[in-house]
């Protein structure tokens, strides 16, 4: 019963969706003037009625109800409630459904508070939102139904693969689509635009929370799912280039180029063209993304090919949205100015370099990721990562992080590099210190080494906008940039530490024996059987110590047995100090009964994710300077307006 | 291949959550989870490791990987790296065996150029974008 009204409710939201669009269309007409008034509640009544079939599908997961399929392929009435949960989106048909319901919801919200467009933009918005929706309901609907019922009725579902059985992943693919979602909406608002010509301050002004807000969750999505890779796998990599990585990145490249031109845009009336097409760019990498993730194209084109409606038709759709984007921006383009101009050297002018650089590194990832599809569409297979990735990427990342130290500092239109060059003596001293501390350690590779000594002078300089402000009164935006752009030097000293200074040791060793990795001293002191919900493990106990007098800690990584579906996996264990993380990874028992441990000391590792969540938190602070702003902006004119009535009684009662 | 689809990051874990019979058969080969002796030598051994992929997973290298042919991989390669081989010689060799697949750098091939156009064409892109931009930007 639930399922069905779960599937009803999709079937109406879709109709809704189609209402939305027909009638924003027909409303922009002259003859059809009348629809305006019903376009902004359809979309939301369209986002309310996604929402109660997601609930619905998570309702079914709850009761694991074995006789909706998606249920029986993916849950198991033994699992804990948490993962039932977050098991109805950890699969296509469910995350597909969860990508509508952000969606529709997001058009909700849209349409009910956003204001300050004119409103013919805003209906243009809202029916360019409903056509993207439209595209998806149709693709839940027609090729992955997620109430489909089964018969008969299987005994107990297949389960969960028991690597997604982490708290961490279970709000990984939310936070991603949060933001791929965000960035549809920005899509939206850059359509509406063009379609109204209205790219202005305004159009800019509306569109900036919610790229911020994509962003931000873009940014904790990716930062989360570098941890999660990072202690679930067990062999402490945190970032591979792999296809499914790179697909959270490219929206997360393009986004923070359109976060910084939209600013640009909002304070400057700059960069009108190009803010537009940075916002179409955005969602079609959210786009591309959930094509690669979601068709099984990168298991194999084989595979792809044998199976193709979903691929196919995310495919139609993204070719639909993409090309209707750029053949609408082509058409527009014409007459979309530029808006103001600036010199080379100015805030917008570092703006614009480092928005180019972003570019091309997005530039880099996307070839890099769909080229061996190419090559293997032609019959040969061949694999791209890091060692492709790394330099390229650098390649256009040095200078971007040269430009972001210098960039805040300079005045906006015009101003002289000599007026900013005694400040940016200290980075640039730290820059060579970074170098020469590095060369003289020795065996240090040269990204590494760039990147240490480039964080250090960005670490600096990133505080350096709050020189000679009265920090009380400094405008929160102000406050985010800062933070953001030290959450990146962080970030980055992370990197380069992490690869330049880990010490791996691979050991057997016997009960009761030690053995030392960098300055730990690891004794293996037991290996206990334990039993959780779904799963046995076996469970070392290893007692570790930091030098020679460090206090003695204990640390526990399993090798667990899943039995619904069968799997193992290796829970490491992690112990943090200031300077890094000892992570520890328990392997086989050998022949002669001692036991497989993988060690590492990894100085400063923290500081990767440390870093991202600063990034995320400055993408906070921006967005709550300037909701804060905009509603003290709103309540400033309804008081003036309330005054000027109050007057005007007065006034008339005078008299 | 089911098992690669349901989950957002899961192409990134397939080898390390094999079915638990393929998992008990870990590669016993000599090499597979023990590190060479000669430090210097073992970490020219795992930068080689961390470029050639493993032929059973999705998207690991061998040096992250616990399937068997990742074992055996590893094992190849320190004891060739112990021998006195050169890492690019044995990359060459497993390049002839297993095809480019197996190698995360990919090579200057007939196939491969545009990968190494690319960045070329985007730092000719980026220059002209940005010289129009401030050409005509900076005429005031």
């Amino acid at each position: 019963m639930t399922a069905e009204l779960g599937l009803a409710a999709l079937w109406l939201a879709a109709a809704l969706a189609g209402l939305q669009l027909l009638a924003g269309a027909l409303a922009l007409t002259d003859r059809g003037a009348m629809l305006a008034g019903i376009v902004r509640p359809v979309a939301v009544v369209q986002g309310v009625l996604a929402l109660v079939a997601f609930l619905a599908l998570i309702a079914v997961f709850a009761d694991t109800d074995l006789s909706v399929k998606l249920v029986a392929m993916n849950s198991h009435s033994l699992k804990p409630m948490i993962f039932k949960i977050a098991g109805a989106w950890g699969n296509h048909e469910g995350s597909m459904l969860l990508w509508v319901t952000v969606m529709g919801m997001a058009g909700g919200v849209v349409a009910l508070i956003e204001r300050r467009l004119p409103e013919p933009a805003m209906l243009a918005t809202l029916a360019g939102q409903a056509f993207v929706s439209l595209g998806f309901y149709a693709f839940l609907l027609i090729a992955s139904n997620p109430f489909e019922r089964l018969s008969p009725v299987p005994e107990e579902g297949n389960g969960l693969n028991p690597l997604l059985q982490d708290l961490g992943l279970a709000f990984h693919p939310p936070t991603l689509y949060l933001g791929y979602v965000g960035l549809s909406v920005a899509f939206s608002f850059a359509i509406g635009a063009l379609v109204t010509r209205q790219v202005g301050p305004a159009f800019a002004r509306a569109m900036r929370p919610w790229v911020l807000g994509a962003w931000i969750f873009l940014t904790l999505g990716i930062t989360a799912g570098s941890y999660w890779a990072y202690y679930e796998l067990g062999w402490g990599g945190w970032w591979f280039w792999d296809p499914v990585e790179n697909a959270s990145l490219m929206p997360w490249l393009a986004a923070t180029a359109l976060l910084h031109s939209v600013s640009v845009l909002a304070s400057r009336d700059a960069l009108r063209a190009w803010t537009v097409m940075l916002g179409v760019v955005a969602f079609s990498m959210s786009m591309i993304g959930t094509f690669l993730v979601r068709s099984g194209i990168l298991t194999s084109v084989h595979a792809f090919a044998v199976d193709p409606q979903r691929g196919s038709f995310i495919l139609a759709l993204l070719a639909i949205n993409i090309g209707g984007a750029l053949t609408l921006f082509a058409l527009r383009a014409g007459t979309v100015s530029e808006g103001e101009r600036f010199m080379p050297v100015s805030r917008e002018g570092a703006l614009v370099f480092n928005n180019v650089m972003l570019s091309a590194i997005l530039g880099i990832v996307l070839f890099g990721t769909l080229y061996p599809l190419v090559a293997e569409a032609m019959g040969a297979k061949v694999s791209v990562g890091p060692p492709y990735f790394n330099p390229m990427g650098a390649l256009f990342a040095v200078p971007m992080l040269v430009v972001l130290a210098v960039g805040p500092l300079l005045r906006w239109r015009r101003d002289r590099f000599s007026r900013v060059r005694r400040l940016l003596v200290i980075p640039a001293m730290l820059v060579g210190t970074g170098v020469i501390a590095m060369v003289a350690l020795g065996g240090v590779a040269l990204l590494p080494t760039l990147g240490f000594a480039l964080a250090l002078g960005l670490g600096w300089a990133s505080v350096l906008p709050l020189k000679g402000r009265n920090l009380r009164r400094t405008p929160l935006p102000i406050w985010g940039m800062v933070v953001a752009h030290f959450g990146i030097a962080v970030s980055l000293l992370g990197m380069s530490c992490e690869s330049a200074f880990s010490i791996e040791k691979l050991v057997a060793v016997k009960m009761g024996d030690a053995t030392g990795v960098g300055p730990w001293q690891v004794k293996l002191d037991a290996v206990e059987p334990m039993a959780g919900p779904n799963w046995t493990a076996l469970e070392a106990r290893l007692l570790v110590r930091y030098g020679d007098h460090g206090k003695v800690m204990q640390l526990d990584p399993q090798s667990r047995s899943f039995w619904a579906p069968p799997q193992q996996t290796s829970e490491s264990a992690l112990l943090t100090r200031w300077n890094g993380q000892l992570y520890a990874v328990l392997g086989g028992e050998a022949d002669d009964g001692r036991w497989q441990l993988r060690l590492w000391w990894k100085p400063f590792v923290p500081l990767i994710w440390l870093g991202g969540l600063l990034i995320a938190l400055g993408g906070v602070l921006a967005l709550f300077g300037r909701v804060a702003s905009d509603l003290r902006r709103i309540f400033a004119r309804e008081k003036i307006a309330y005054r000027r009535g109050r007057i005007a009684q007065l006034e008339s009662s005078r008299e | 291949m089911k098992r690669l689809l349901p989950a957002f990051l899961l192409m990134l874990g397939p080898c390390t959550a094999t079915p638990a019979l393929a998992q008990q058969e870990k590669s016993t080969a000599a090499f597979a989870y023990r590190q060479l002796d000669d430090a210097a030598k073992e970490q020219e051994a795992r930068a080689l490791m961390e470029t050639l992929r493993c032929l059973q997973c999705q998207g690991q290298s061998i040096a992250d990987s616990d399937a068997p042919i990742a074992g055996s991989m590893r094992s190849l390669v320190r004891e060739r790296i112990a021998a006195g081989e050169k890492p690019e010689a044995i990359r060459a060799w497993l390049i002839e065996r297993y095809g480019d697949y197996v190698s995360y750098a990919p090579q200057f091939t007939r196939l491969t150029w545009p990968l190494f156009a690319i960045p070329l064409v985007l730092v000719g892109l980026a220059a002209l974008l940005l010289r129009g931009r401030f050409r005509r930007g900076g005429g005031r």
